[in-house]
């Protein structure tokens, strides 16, 4: 943590981590603005946190389980009507990577 | 003045104004300034006089439409509406009609609320002062110039401008209570898992919280009453009914202990008049019985520091559902993971992408445990050091947003600077504490101190989880002791 700059060639790769398809533009000014508020962030590592352990979520629950009983789900049709593309009463995308068309 | 929700639910309940009515008043509102102030995405008039007629049909057949019986609410565009446009102020979800509500939709509803429309916030609730909208900012009704807080920006200002006479937002790391602070209304941060999250949509799901907005500590009670409790559709909720508050609201303060924290007041940053307004409220509370004295939360200070590495780690990953298949926005590509990434680049605005990259980066391999897991590590140690504070004290006190209302543009340069605003309500998020905002007097802005109202100044109490009770009392005694000036909120003519 010592080093807190992010390098651009890193920026590109988390944005295809991530799935977003940034500009040049946008990947110029993210490395400095990540860079920026990672370096902030990292003020974190002033805190000895040596055998503290780490909190995921507030509340001390766990495995919260439902009545095993059938329930209407939500209606189908009205659910693909919100889809970009749907056919035969499923989701439709693109062909998958490595498919032949 | 807003109009109060106790007082419309008692007078339409008891036939003395009719729903309709009520309802006119505030169209009547939303038609005079909404196109200045821009609270809202979408203006639900039609459904809303529908609802109005219902309730108005109840009480003529002898019903009890419930306690918030004829009472105009706003909604944030984060929470689920069925059939009616969500769009949380983005392009990837503009024109998606939810095919189904949130539980705190169906509670208001269920108690006689007439929802009149869907409020502006910052992209995905990120965001501190609204300006992040895909549909453009909103203003603060005191001030067009200044913003409204953020990211329940629209919320907030709906009720300051007497759009609606409550509201409901969500707050993440102080985005009810920040907005509240900003345009002089009271906001509420509940318990977190007291409230349903279900049908809200997901920004930081270990901090997300849906709570009131109103224009006094009594209808935020109210308001908080009907929305909390129990909910199995959300596995974050506590197993218990909704906590009684206005039973106890008028039993003042006499014997409570009250800590000041230093770090959430005494900073660097914290406008002097804001902190002056803290001590104000703390003597007052003093004279009503209380004891109050300083209290150093020392690890509260890396709040910020943790909840930048914690909150975009969980919206990168609660995110990755826009991605062009079940709904909204699509913009082809040669295959899926092309679609994917050019939907996304399309469809997210500035500040959602630098918060997906930020977590991206902070969950990756490499740096998992120095970023998140380090962040992790400190959200204990505030936990713990707000442990100890609670010890010795029933709440604490503390500034709610480092200054009054600031001018449009000035923070949107600098991200830092802006996520500087939720200095003093993240801790409470990362605890998953209660805290609310209660307008407290004014000042003029640090940074225009001629030319400009004097505007709203907010003081903030925190308590335990499941403290809301006492809190409510807290805030209801500094509403008693507040300032004439507090008492802006409402048509801010």
């Amino acid at each position: 943590m010592s080093d807190h700059s992010i390098t651009r060639a890193e920026v590109e790769h988390v944005a295809r981590l991530a799935r977003l398809a940034l500009t040049d533009d946008e990947l110029d000014s993210l490395t400095t603005e990540l860079g920026a508020i990672l370096e902030h962030a990292a003020q974190v590592s002033a805190l000895d946190t040596a055998g503290v352990p780490p909190t995921a979520h507030p509340l001390p629950l766990v495995n919260v389980f439902r009545v095993d009983a059938t329930r209407p789900s939500l209606p189908r049709d009205e659910v693909l009507a919100a889809a970009p593309a749907a056919e035969g009463g499923r989701f439709r995308v693109p062909r998958i990577l490595g498919e032949a068309p | 003045m807003t109009d109060a929700a106790l007082s419309i639910a008692a007078d339409v309940r008891a036939g003395r104004r009719s729903a309709r009515d009520v309802l006119e008043a505030h169209l009547a509102q939303i038609a005079a300034r909404e196109s200045d102030v821009h609270a809202f995405n979408l203006v639900t008039a039609d459904d809303a006089r529908e609802r109005a007629n219902e309730i108005d049909a109840a009480i003529a057949r002898g019903d009890n439409p419930g306690p918030l019986a004829g009472v105009p609410i706003a909604l944030k565009d984060n929470l689920c509406t069925r059939g009616v446009p969500t769009t949380c102020s983005s392009r990837i979800l503009e024109g998606w009609r939810p095919p189904y509500d949130a539980t705190v939709v169906q509670r208001v509803r269920n108690a006689g609320a007439v929802a009149v429309g869907k409020t502006n916030l910052d992209e995905f609730a990120m965001g501190s002062s609204t300006e992040n909208s895909a549909f453009g900012p909103t203003r603060n009704p005191h001030d067009l110039s200044r913003v409204p807080g953020g990211s329940s920006g629209g919320s907030a200002a709906a009720v300051a401008a007497g759009f609606a006479s409550v509201a409901l937002g969500s707050d993440t790391g102080g985005s009810v209570r920040q907005p509240a602070s900003l345009c002089g209304v009271v906001g509420v941060k509940p318990t977190y898992g007291a409230v349903s999250r279900y049908g809200l949509i997901a920004f930081a799901s270990s901090l997300d919280q849906v709570g009131p907005f109103a224009s006094s500590v009594s209808d935020a009670a109210l308001l908080l009453e009907v929305i909390g409790g129990h909910d199995s559709c959300d596995s974050t909720s506590i197993a218990q009914p909704a906590p009684s508050l206005l039973d106890d609201l008028e039993r003042g303060v006499e014997g409570l202990r009250i800590g000041i924290v230093t770090e959430l007041t005494d900073t660097d940053g914290i406008q002097p008049d804001v902190k002056a307004a803290v001590e104000t409220a703390a003597n007052a509370l003093t004279d009503a019985g209380a004891k109050t004295e300083r209290v150093s939360v020392p690890s509260t200070m890396y709040g910020l520091s943790a909840y930048y590495l914690i909150a975009p780690a969980e919206a990168s990953s609660n995110l990755a559902r826009y991605d062009g298949v079940r709904y909204g926005l699509r913009i082809d590509g040669a295959d899926v993971a092309d679609m994917n990434a050019r939907t996304r680049e399309a469809g997210f605005g500035r500040e959602v992408k630098r918060r997906i990259m930020l977590g991206t980066y902070a969950l990756s391999a490499g740096y998992y445990d120095a970023f998140y897991g380090q962040a992790q590590r400190v959200r204990t140690l505030i936990i713990r050091d707000f442990e100890h504070a609670y010890e010795q004290f029933d709440v604490l006190l503390a500034a709610t947003s480092p200054t009054v209302a600031f001018e449009l543009g000035a923070k949107t340069t600098d991200p830092l600077t802006m996520y500087l605003n939720d200095i003093c309500t993240i801790p409470s998020n990362l605890a998953g504490h209660a805290a609310m905002s209660i307008p407290f007097g004014t000042a003029l802005p640090v940074d225009a101190p001629g030319g400009t109202p004097a505007l709203p100044i907010g003081v903030q109490v925190l308590a335990p989880a499941g403290g809301e009770p006492v809190m409510f009392r807290v805030g209801r005694s500094i509403e008693l002791a507040a300032p004439i000036s507090s008492h802006l909120g409402g048509s801010g003519t």
